[in-house]
């Protein structure tokens, strides 16, 4: 499951997608306030990028890209961002995500609009976090448990038994 | 009018094309058989579905995005169909032969 040896087609077409598919969460998320979306949404589209990356490349490449401790980070980030704007608003006099309480610029139509913002890109970061350390974790026990794919080069015969195969590949 | 005949025209092909691939994965005997059929109609039924809204839209907003989408699903709905069928391959699922029961 994790870098299992993906064939030339599926690692060429990722690493053209990959890319586009982080713009498409951050934009999922930025269009939160007035079209379908919203911080959730985008956030399990940025770490399907992640889990993508996680799939076709080696761990110690992918790890690279993305460390597991970077989805804590992100996690405790995220939930800062939303708490802590939610708790300046109260603290500010008004009630709990008041936006127009926050020192943001413009008038409160302007200010609500950035302070959504704001907690959007909050719950973006910790979904995203989240998805990547759940599945980070996953992959850990079922690496640890039953070992990875048994990795068998492709037979040109085409009726060889499975099971013989993986016998004589350990 | 004629926009939306044409426009009629394409989106009818391409549910027709996307029945096919239902009823391909319903009906057919092995999983191979069945990824080919969800591959091949899906992406050609999908994409005269989007050639079709794209006719509705006459340039108007949301083109890019439905044309990005048109494109990446081009892109990667074949390649998932490609990768489930290799994974198949390579734990070693026998294709189904003309004798086998179904």
């Amino acid at each position: 499951m994790i870098g299992t040896n993906p064939s030339s087609n599926v690692r060429t077409v990722s690493v053209l997608v990959v890319p586009f598919v982080l713009m498409f969460g951050i934009y999922v998320a930025a269009h939160g306030h007035y079209g379908p979306g919203g911080g959730f949404a985008g956030g399990v589209i940025a770490a399907v990028a992640v889990v993508v990356v996680r799939m076709i490349v080696p761990r110690t490449l992918s790890e690279r890209f993305f460390p597991p401790s970077l989805a804590l980070w992100l996690m405790i980030i995220g939930v800062g961002l939303y708490v802590g704007i939610a708790l300046a608003s109260l603290f500010l006099g008004g009630n709990l995500l008041d936006y127009d309480e926050l020192p943001l610029p413009g008038d409160p139509a302007q200010q609500r609009y950035y302070g959504i913002l704001l907690v959007e890109f909050g719950v973006l970061l910790g979904v995203c976090g989240a998805m990547v350390y759940i599945f980070d974790l996953l992959a850990d026990v079922l690496s640890s448990s039953t070992g990875d794919v048994p990795q068998q080069p492709l037979s040109t015969s085409g009726d060889s038994s499975p099971a013989s195969d993986a016998e004589a590949s350990r | 009018m004629i926009g939306d005949v044409i426009a009629a025209i394409l989106i009818l092909a391409g549910v027709g094309f996307l029945a096919l691939g239902v009823i391909g994965t319903a009906r057919f005997p092995d999983y191979y058989s069945r990824t080919h059929a969800v591959a091949k109609a899906e992406t050609l039924g999908m994409l005269l579905v989007f050639a079709g809204l794209l006719v509705t839209l006459r340039g108007g907003a949301g083109t890019a995005q439905l044309a990005l989408i048109a494109l990446f699903s081009f892109l990667v709905n074949p390649t998932a169909t490609h990768a489930l069928a290799r994974v198949a391959r390579r734990r070693g699922m026998t294709p189904w032969h003309k004798d086998d029961p179904r």
